[in-house]
This record gives C-alpha cells, sequence and structure tokens, in this order.
C-alpha cells in the first residue's frame, strides 16, 4: 500500500463545553477527491483549521507524505502544499484580484507579474478572471475563483473546499466540478466538505462521515443513495416534512412592479417585480446570493418602502408602510441574518420575543411594557417549537444557530400571520431543527396562510414549495408550479432565462 | 499565557462590580502619582475622599457642594447614558451646557430688572431649547447628510465657546461693570436667580431636575416601550428596523434629550452657583459627564452614584490644591484614570479570563 | 480695517506652518483607520507630544530631541489605547474618549513647571539658491525641517499603503479582519502596530504646535487640533494625498483668519477664530453626503473589535 497524502490519526480538538473533535482519523489518498461529510457542529471545520494551522490540536498526529505534520500557521501548511478555499470567502472588497491573490501566497512576485500569471492559470482552468478589477464589484461566482487562482498559483498538493457550492448557481458547480477533476486528474488532492449529497455522490470516490465530533463511517459515496448518506449523518432515520394536498385560495399577497433602489452600495436593486401568492400556497423564491434577496425580503416587511401599490395584503396597499403597520395587517417576515437582524444578540428570549411580538401579541400598553406577558409569549414559543435553552432570560447569542432559527421563525408563527415571508429559514441549522422548520411552514399553509420562503437551497425549495420563481440581477421570473418542474429548468431560471419562466406561465 | 473567552452571558456580578473595583484601583494608581508629586499619597487620598463629608472642619462647606457639583454631572449624564445606549455619541455637551446657559441668560438679562414669577420658569425653557437647539445641529446633519455625530458634536463645543467669549465681552457685559467681562450677577436678580431651596443643603432646582431626569429615564428606558426601541438600536440596529424603529427619529430624540438636559445644567449653574455668564463659565462639566455616565453602566440608578462620587473628587481635589498644594491637573488625570481601569476592567464582564500554557508554541 | 496689510506671500508661508501639525496627526490617525481602528484620542495623543516635546527640549536645550521624546510620549499613551481596544476588547469610542481626556490632564500636569518658559529655536533650513528665490523661495523653502519631514511622510506613508506587501497586509486587516485572520496574519499586532504609529505621528505634530507654531507651552494648547484631524482623514477619503491637500485647506483657514483678525476686520475676533471648526463641519458635511458617500471608501472593519476564537 502506498503512503498516503495526509494520514490524519487521534486528532482531539476540545473547546470549553464542546469537544470539536475526538480521535479523528482518515487519510487522503493523492489524486483523490475525498468527502468530509457532517451536519453544521459535526466538527468538520475545526478539522479543516488543523490541518490548515489555524487551531491547533490537543491531541493527535498528522502525518503528510510519511512525514510528521504540525503546522502551527497557515504559512506552514502552505509551505508543504495545502491550500484553502473558504466558506465565507476570505477575501477583500476594496482590493482588486491581483492584491487578494497576492495577500494569499507568502512570496508573492511584484504584482504585474502576478497578473499575467493569474491571467494564464485562470484561463487554463476554465475560471477567467480580469486581476485589475476591484473584488467587491464580483459576482459570489467570480469570486470563488479568485479564491481558487490563488489557491493554484501555489501549485498545492491539497486542497481543501468547504462548503464551495453554497453560492453557486447549478450551471457554475458543473464549471466548479470540471476543474476539479481537472485538478484530479493531474494527481492533485482534493478534500472536498459540504453537506449536499448528491454533489458529493457526483464528485467523491471516498467520505468520511462525522458527527458530533466522531468519525462515524466511511464509504464510497457512489455506492450509497443520497438518503443512505443523510442518516449516516444525522444518525437518526431523517422524518420527510409532509404535506396533504390541497387547493389554493385567494390571493394573499401580492406584490406589482415593484422597483427599488438597494440601500447598500454592493446591493442589488429591485426591478419590477411582480408576484402573486394565494392564500394556503408556499412560494419558493430561488437564486444565487445577492441577486436581490435582502432587498426583496426587506420590502416585504417593510424596512424598506415602496410606493402603496406595490405591495398588497388581501387586496389592501401596505407598499409605504413600516414593518408594524404591516405586521397589524397580517404579513410578518423572518429575515436571513439571525444574530442582528431577526434577533438582537445581546438581549433575552423575552427581549427578542417583543420585538415583533409588541403590538400584535398586545405586549404594549400605553407605551409601557408589560414584561410579564412578554415572558409568557417567549416561553410559549421556546415550548411549542422546542426551542433547548435553559430558559427565557437566556440572550440569544447563547443558542445554537438551529434553536435561534426554531425560535425566530416560532415567534412569527406564533403570531398567526396571513402571510409570512421567511429568507433562508434552515440557512446553518442542523438536519432535525430544519425538518422541523420545514414542516411547521407546512402547517402554517395548510392553515390557510400565505408562505414565501427565499432560499439558496434549491433542494428545501422543491421539497416544500408550490410554486417556484427565481431571482436573477433584480428581477424575479414569473413563477411556476413546482410540480414537474425539472431541475434543469430551474437552473436556466436562475440563470435569468425569461422563457423558461414564460413558457410555463 | 492569559487567553480571553467569550461568555455565553455577559455576567451580571461584574457588571456592577467592575465600577467599584474601577473606583478601587484609581485609588491606588492615584496614590502612586501623588506621591511622585512628592505628597503624602494616604494624606491627599483622605483629603479627596473623606474630609469633604467627615472632617468638621470643612464639611459644613462642602457637604452642599456635593450635590452643587453632582447635579449638572447627572443631568448631563443621564441624557448621554440614553444616546450612549442607543449607539449615538454625544460627546458635545459641554457645548449644549454653554448655549443653554447663555440662553437662560439671555432671557434674565431681557427682562432685568423687572420682577415676575413667570422669569424664572421662562429661563428654564429657554435654557433647555438652547442646548436642545445646538444638539440639533449634529442630529440634523447626521440624519440628513449622514454626518458622524461624534466629530460635530465635539467641533461645536469650541464654537459654544467662543460665543460664550464674545457674549461675555460683548453683547452680555454688565453695562455697569466697568468693562469688566462678565454679565450682571443673575444670582443676585431675585426673579431669576436659581437659589438654594433649602439653606446650607447645596439643593437648588438643578438637583430637583436631576432628580425628576433620573427617574423619567429609569421609567422610559425599563418600563416604556421607547426605551426597549433605544437599547435596540444601540445594540442591533438592523434588528431595531426590523422592529420598525426609524433611526433618524431615534437620532434627533436622543440628541434633542441629552441636549435638552446639558441646557438645563447649563442654565440651573449660571442662575445658581456661577452667578454669571462669564469667560470661564464652563469648567468641564459636559465631558466630566460621560466618565460619569459610563462609570454608572448608563443606568440612571448608577449615574447617581457615579455623579455623587465625581462631584467628591471635585470638592475633595479643590481642597487637596488648597491644603496639599496638590495640582488641580492631578484631579482631571485622576478622572481620566478612573474611566480607563474601569474600560479596562470591562473585560471581566464579558469574558472570562483563563490562564493557559499554551503546548510549545 | 485694511486689507492690504495682509501679504500673500506671508500668507501661504505661514499656511504651511499652520498645516503641519494637523497634517502629521492626520497622516497618523490615517494609518491606524486603515488598519481598522477609530481612535478618537488624537487629541489626547497630540497634547501629551506638545508637552513632553516641550519639556525634553527646554530641559535639553534641543529641539530634534524633544521631537523625538514627543514621538516616543505619543506612541507611549497610544499604547494605553491598544491595550484596552486590541487585548481588553473595549469600546473604540469611549477609549479614544477616554484618552483625551487622560491626555489633557496628563499634559497639565506635567507642563506645570513649563508655562511660559520659550523653547529652544528650532532653526530654518536654508536650501541655498532655492530660498533665495523669489515668491516661491518664502512661500515654499525657507522652513523649519519638520514642513518638509511631513510631507515627506505622507509621500512614504501613500508609498507603504500602496506599493509595499506590508501595506497591502495592513489594509487588508482594515478592511476584512476575519478574512486576514483566516490568511494566517496577525490581526492584533498589526493593529497595535499601527496606533502606536498614529500615537507617534500625533506626538510629533503636538510637539510642533509647542516648539515651533506657536512656541509656548499653555494648558490645552491643541484646542481641538486632533478633532481636526480625525474630521480631515474623512475628508481625505482615506487617502495620503487627499490628507496633505486637505491640510494646507484648513492651514489657508487657520492664517487667514488670524490675518483678518490682526488686520482689524469689523467681525469680532470670536466669530472669526470659530470658523475653522466651522469649515471642518461643513467639509464634513459635504464629504459624507449625496454622492461623495459612494467613493467615501471608509474600512470595511473601521471601529469593529476583533475577538480570534479557536
Amino acid at each position: 500500500m502506498t503512503t498516503p497524502l495526509l494520514a490524519i490519526k487521534g486528532i482531539t480538538k476540545a473547546y470549553p463545553g464542546v469537544v470539536a473533535n475526538s480521535d479523528v482519523s482518515f487519510d487522503i489518498g493523492k489524486g483523490e477527491i475525498h468527502a468530509l461529510l457532517g451536519e453544521n457542529g459535526a466538527g468538520k471545520s475545526t478539522l479543516v483549521k488543523a490541518i490548515y494551522g489555524l487551531v491547533r490540536p490537543d491531541s493527535g498526529t498528522m502525518r503528510w507524505r510519511g512525514e510528521p505534520f504540525a503546522p502551527t500557521a497557515p504559512h506552514e501548511a502552505r509551505a508543504a502544499g495545502v491550500a484553502m478555499v473558504f466558506q465565507h470567502f476570505s477575501l477583500f472588497d476594496a482590493l482588486d484580484v491581483a492584491e487578494n491573490v497576492a495577500l494569499g501566497m507568502d512570496n508573492p512576485p511584484p504584482l504585474r507579474k502576478l497578473a499575467a500569471q493569474i491571467r494564464k492559470v485562470s484561463n487554463d482552468y476554465g475560471l477567467p478572471l480580469d486581476p485589475g478589477q476591484l473584488v467587491g464589484d464580483l459576482s459570489a461566482g467570480q469570486r470563488q475563483r479568485v479564491e481558487i487562482v490563488r489557491c493554484l498559483l501555489q501549485d498545492p498538493h491539497l486542497l481543501i473546499m468547504d462548503e464551495p457550492t453554497s453560492v453557486l448557481t447549478p450551471q457554475e458547480v458543473d464549471t466548479l466540478f470540471r476543474t476539479l477533476r481537472q485538478l484530479r486528474a493531474e494527481g492533485r488532492s482534493i478534500l472536498y466538505i459540504s453537506h449536499k449529497l448528491e454533489e458529493i455522490r457526483a464528485l467523491c470516490e471516498t467520505a468520511t462521515v462525522l458527527r458530533l465530533g466522531k468519525v462515524v463511517d466511511r464509504c464510497d459515496p457512489r455506492d450509497r443513495t443520497a438518503r443512505e448518506l443523510a442518516e449516516m449523518m444525522v444518525g437518526t432515520k431523517l422524518h420527510q416534512p409532509e404535506r396533504p394536498p390541497h387547493s389554493p385560495g385567494d390571493i394573499a399577497l401580492e406584490v406589482r412592479g415593484l422597483s427599488l433602489r438597494s440601500p447598500s452600495p454592493f446591493g442589488t436593486s429591485l426591478k419590477e417585480v411582480s408576484v402573486a401568492v394565494h392564500m394556503g400556497e408556499i412560494l419558493g423564491i430561488g437564486g444565487v446570493a445577492g441577486n436581490g434577496q435582502d432587498e426583496l425580503s426587506a420590502a416585504l416587511s417593510g424596512e424598506l418602502r415602496a410606493p402603496p401599490g406595490a405591495v398588497s395584503i388581501r387586496g389592501e396597499t401596505v407598499g409605504h408602510m413600516g414593518p408594524n403597520a404591516r405586521r397589524a395587517m397580517g404579513l410578518l417576515c423572518a429575515p436571513e441574518e439571525r444574530l442582528g437582524h431577526a434577533a438582537a444578540p445581546e438581549m433575552t428570549l423575552v427581549e427578542n420575543a417583543l420585538l415583533t411580538g409588541a403590538w400584535r401579541q398586545k405586549l404594549v400598553n400605553g407605551g409601557f411594557v408589560n414584561w410579564t406577558k412578554a415572558r409568557g409569549f417567549a416561553e410559549a414559543v421556546i415550548k411549542r417549537f422546542d426551542v433547548r435553552t435553559p430558559g427565557a432570560h437566556v440572550v440569544a447569542r447563547a443558542l445554537s444557530g438551529g434553536n435561534l432559527q426554531k425560535f425566530v421563525i416560532g415567534r412569527e408563527i406564533m403570531q398567526r400571520p396571513d402571510v409570512l415571508v421567511v429568507n433562508q429559514p434552515t440557512w446553518g441549522v442542523d438536519a432535525s431543527a430544519a425538518a422541523a422548520i420545514r414542516q411547521a411552514l407546512m402547517d402554517l399553509a395548510q392553515g390557510g396562510a400565505a408562505v414565501v420562503v427565499i432560499s439558496q437551497d434549491l433542494d428545501e425549495l422543491l421539497e416544500i414549495a408550490d410554486s417556484f420563481a427565481a431571482l436573477n440581477a433584480g428581477r424575479l421570473t414569473a413563477k411556476r408550479p413546482v410540480r414537474g418542474l425539472t431541475l434543469d429548468q430551474v437552473g436556466l431560471m436562475l440563470g435569468g432565462a425569461e422563457e423558461a419562466g414564460d413558457a410555463a406561465a | 499565557m492569559l487567553r480571553l473567552e467569550k461568555r455565553a452571558q455577559p455576567s451580571n456580578f461584574w457588571n456592577w462590580a467592575t465600577p467599584l473595583l474601577a473606583v478601587a484601583l484609581t485609588m491606588v494608581a492615584g496614590a502612586i502619582l501623588f506621591a511622585f508629586l512628592g505628597k503624602d499619597p494616604f494624606a491627599a487620598i483622605k483629603m479627596i475622599f473623606w474630609d469633604p463629608l467627615f472632617n468638621p472642619q470643612f464639611a459644613a462647606y462642602s457637604r452642599p457642594q456635593l450635590l452643587v457639583k453632582a447635579a449638572p454631572l447627572i443631568l448631563i449624564a443621564v441624557g448621554l447614558a440614553i444616546g450612549f445606549r442607543a449607539g449615538i455619541w454625544n460627546i458635545g455637551a459641554e457645548g449644549q451646557y454653554i448655549i443653554g446657559a447663555l440662553c437662560g441668560a439671555a432671557v434674565a438679562l431681557a427682562f432685568f430688572p423687572s420682577p415676575g414669577w413667570y422669569i424664572f420658569p421662562l429661563m428654564v425653557l429657554a435654557g433647555a431649547a438652547g442646548g436642545w437647539a445646538w444638539a440639533m445641529i449634529p442630529a440634523i446633519l447626521k440624519t440628513r447628510f449622514n454626518t458622524n455625530e461624534i466629530l460635530v458634536s465635539l467641533l461645536l463645543v469650541y464654537v459654544a465657546e467662543k460665543i460664550l467669549a464674545a457674549m461675555a465681552t460683548g453683547r452680555m457685559r454688565n453695562p455697569d461693570g466697568a468693562g469688566f467681562p462678565g454679565s450682571r450677577n443673575i444670582a443676585q436678580y431675585p426673579a431669576a436667580s436659581n437659589p438654594e431651596i433649602i439653606a446650607g443643603s447645596g439643593m437648588h432646582w438643578g438637583v430637583v431636575a436631576a432628580f425628576i431626569a433620573v427617574i423619567f429615564t429609569y421609567i422610559l428606558l425599563h418600563k416604556h416601550i421607547l426605551g426597549y426601541q433605544i437599547r435596540l438600536a444601540g445594540q442591533a440596529p438592523r434588528a431595531a428596523r426590523f422592529a420598525g424603529v426609524a433611526p433618524a427619529r431615534l437620532v434627533v430624540m436622543c440628541l434633542g434629550f441629552s441636549g435638552a438636559m446639558a441646557g438645563l445644567a447649563g442654565l440651573f449653574e449660571v442662575a445658581g452657583p456661577a452667578r454669571m455668564i462669564s469667560i470661564d463659565f464652563n469648567v468641564g462639566y459636559g465631558f466630566t459627564a460621560i466618565i460619569v455616565a459610563f462609570l454608572g453602566r448608563l443606568h440612571p440608578v448608577g449615574i447617581v452614584l457615579a455623579g455623587l462620587l465625581m462631584a467628591l473628587t471635585y470638592i475633595g481635589g479643590e481642597l487637596a490644591q488648597f491644603m496639599l498644594g496638590l495640582p488641580g491637573a492631578a484631579i482631571q488625570v485622576f478622572q481620566g484614570m478612573l474611566l480607563f481601569f474601569l474600560l479596562a476592567l470591562d473585560v471581566l464582564s464579558n469574558y472570562r479570563i483563563r490562564l493557559s500554557w499554551p503546548e510549545a508554541a | 480695517m485694511d486689507l492690504s496689510s495682509i501679504n500673500p506671500v506671508v500668507l501661504a508661508a505661514a499656511l504651511m506652518v499652520a498645516a503641519t501639525p494637523i497634517l502629521l496627526a492626520a497622516i497618523g490617525e490615517l494609518v491606524a483607520e486603515k488598519a481598522g481602528v477609530l481612535n478618537l484620542g488624537v487629541e489626547g495623543m497630540m497634547i501629551t507630544g506638545a508637552v513632553t516635546g516641550f519639556a525634553v527640549a527646554v530641559m535639553t536645550r534641543n529641539p530634534y530631541l524633544g521631537m523625538l521624546a514627543a514621538l516616543c510620549g505619543g506612541a507611549a499613551v497610544s499604547l494605553i489605547f491598544a491595550l484596552l481596544t486590541q487585548v481588553l476588547m473595549a469600546n473604540q469610542v469611549a477609549s479614544g474618549l477616554a484618552l483625551t481626556l487622560f491626555g489633557l490632564g496628563f499634559s497639565a500636569l506635567l507642563g506645570q513647571g513649563f508655562v511660559g518658559i520659550p523653547p529652544p529655536r528650532t532653526p530654518k533650513m536654508d536650501l541655498g539658491f532655492l530660498s533665495d528665490l523669489p515668491v516661491l523661495g518664502p512661500i515654499l523653502f525657507r522652513h523649519d525641517p519638520m514642513v518638509y519631514v511631513s510631507i515627506a511622510l505622507v509621500a512614504a506613508v501613500w508609498y507603504w499603503l500602496n506599493h509595499t506587501r506590508g501595506g497591502r497586509i495592513l489594509r487588508a486587516v482594515g478592511e476584512n479582519h476575519e478574512a486576514a485572520h483566516a490568511l494566517g496574519y496577525r490581526v492584533r499586532r498589526v493593529r497595535i502596530l499601527a496606533i502606536a504609529f498614529g500615537g507617534a505621528c500625533a506626538g510629533l505634530g503636538g510637539a510642533y504646535l509647542s516648539l515651533i507654531r506657536v512656541p509656548q507651552w499653555t494648558e490645552g494648547m491643541t484646542a481641538g487640533a486632533g478633532w481636526i484631524a480625525l474630521a480631515l482623514v474623512v475628508f481625505a477619503s482615506w487617502r495620503p494625498w487627499r490628507a496633505l491637500l486637505g491640510a494646507y485647506l484648513f492651514g489657508g483657514i487657520i492664517v487667514l483668519q488670524l490675518n483678518l483678525q490682526a488686520a482689524g476686520v469689523r467681525i469680532p475676533v470670536e466669530y472669526l477664530a470659530m470658523s475653522p471648526y466651522l469649515v471642518t463641519i461643513l467639509v464634513l458635511v459635504v464629504m459624507s453626503s449625496g454622492r461623495a458617500r459612494k467613493t467615501l471608501a471608509a474600512p470595511g472593519s473601521l471601529g469593529r473589535p476583533f475577538h480570534a476564537t479557536g
């Protein structure tokens, strides 16, 4: 047997209160695409950081081509031939592509020479880039190219990719996979971290599955179904969201010709967005990040104002109203960012219950807060949505992502909305919480409410939505029924091809 | 090696223990400083913190001074605290204090020497309005043009000081004052003066106003939805907008309130303890109030205690200056150190400090 | 009044001198802000520099030793700020204010014995035929060395920030500290160094005030120069050459109002004296509103605390 490129043996890393990695061992062979599978919090990131020299394990050893390997800083790992593409890009908006690449290298050549190298490498691998462009002006897909090119320039033996496809369209994913297979053909190894099971089955030949910091299984993902992989990850049988058949009711929410300038300089303005959602309907809005999701969510919640007629609820125009007036009309919202937007991190759950529930739940009387009632409301949400927390007095940031998300979504659902808009409801949430949230949204629709789910997770949308529309550069395609929609059609819609939507409309 | 580890939940104990610890550490550091200046550190510390209250020789004079000095500090600090909680940094209270005093004095001087019960209430209104208006400048610039309120409010202090100088030597100069700078003595103009309400207590209308302001602020912050919105805006601005809080309205409200409070403090000062408009009318209450606000944890009750303590350092400092020849600036250093220690110790309420020996790093 | 008594050549020459202290402080703060640190303690660091520089210059009879001391003094107090904000994770706005309040008191205490003493003279440079040029000579080439040092510093900072690896790292840290950390850069170390550099520059600016421009020590003599320097960084959109331009603009206003005072214009002195502050506010308004705001490239992580986990 040949020596593996990287042999990991017995890695353990504990943080106060949580063991991130416990006795983790696996090998990565030369020219292998190795998947690291696991839920959020399973310890994937910590492990990868240890390989990259950002975290020092408490115990355990690594061997690189048979030699002991214990990087104490990223430049040591890079010197050995490890390169990493981060999940949240490690890029600098105000710097140009060449400068960004230079920052990721230990001995960068002069910028002019580097620019030429960037052009060459990016073309060789089918990822064209302009070295002089500001990174802040690039799309998510282009930003990822910068990261990959930065790694490739260092001629790595092992490329670590942390959730690389979460921001890409299906077509961009294809391009990326072609590049990765080309790299494998050159004899490079790739450690591929994802929770998208179909991708792993399409790309990887080995998978190591982590659960709660431990290796629970190893397999060849090509031999398993996505469902089997998911159950390895979660450790229990997954509960599939279900919903009895139903017929839609009257129009609950209507958006007509909504155009809005984005308030932020790197944001996307909305252009002529029109859509109607019926009572009992779940509308899924897909799209790659940064195509106007935040703007649309804010325009619906009332954080951004529009002309009165642009948004109406059950026929009444509300476009000019603020969030609280819309809440009174029955339109509730749960934004994407949990900490800092949907909830205040340093405030208790009681205070966070007040955040949107103040008027609809009558927690305020003559301007004065009824704290007893607010506590009662918070506790009711915690109980009904199974939020794991010592109590309502805990500050929001102390909760795990999944639990806080259950609280945030639960807070809105408990207020019995007529229309609920949620943005990325299961982003960064563990599988069981995600399943619970999806079920709750379906139950809400079953009870007659209109639900709008904005998400980048296509699987999620296709699973729970009745109809689908895509956001591209601030435009929304016409919605189409999910039933009978193929992935190819979805890809075209995401790419902004109007015909794909029009044909069915 | 020391390592910081963020607490899951801010520590309530340390939240209130740090100010006390900061005071203690400042006393130690202050004593060392005084020793360097060639003074007996124990005598100096005793002179500053003990004698003004309990020494039979000085207490009769200095005890009332405690309220006199604490009132403007508390009045300004509660105003500032509301803004600080909302993440709105009015650091130009000194300027608003000056303008409030000028506006109040202008009313008094305009009516001089006619009697009338309405003159003093009118002055109070003018003082509050003056401070409010001066604070509206950074507020409107911030909401209309997104201009940084920290810099604008601070720069306006210098402008206010120039206006004060112009007034004291020009428009408001006492026509019967033989050409000396400074206005008429407002404290000796019965209809306009802010006298001691209870003789020998130091209690004047400013103290009453401070008391009301503290209660008002407490209710606002802890019982009213507006206070909740203020805290929300300070901690998570996006969440505040999501909760329907209009940031511009909050900026105008917080700056306006703190400006009005500072203006009131100025008015009560000029009509009472300071007696008149003069070039050196302002003595830095507007800046010291920032320390008071932080030391009091931006909490109205904490601010009362912090204000009294800071007033004590002023009085004790003067006493030490007089009795021991301690330089006046030493007290300023003392107050600055207090804020340093407080900010440094704050780490205890948000982080756990752990000792760890890194494995051969 | 007699406006003809204002000599434009003298005015232009005085402008450079008036601008130098704010320019020095501003360029230091610019570097700190580029690293993502908002230090509102410029005023405090300046006045500390003013007093340490003055005291050492008087004691050694050497202005250059004084300036060296000011450099160290400014850097030393800035390290208090660095300790608070970078190590103890204190709020930057509050810590900066604390530094200013402390600096004002501390300098008054140190400077007690030095009030009313004249400092040693800093000689003007004689640049040979350049100094003898008509008009240009007196305006540009007959200054003390610090004027040229400040300009050279602007050039050096500009070059360093934009054309060296160190500068790139500093900008990266200020732009996105999480990403910089992920790439293995020492965010905290970079920031502490940037803060110290800012402190040293502010200290030098303060010493320039007390040793050359005024030259004298009085309590609170910086009179808001530190705050104007802070505003200047915004005006400059975090670009060194623009800071130079801005500083000379302010220098011009300061000198002009002083000249108008001297010429006996019929506006009370106090109103003329407030003009630099009002102009600063005006400039802030123009720079932060409307279209100008888009080009206003504030560093992405400015003022945000960084605490590395793991």
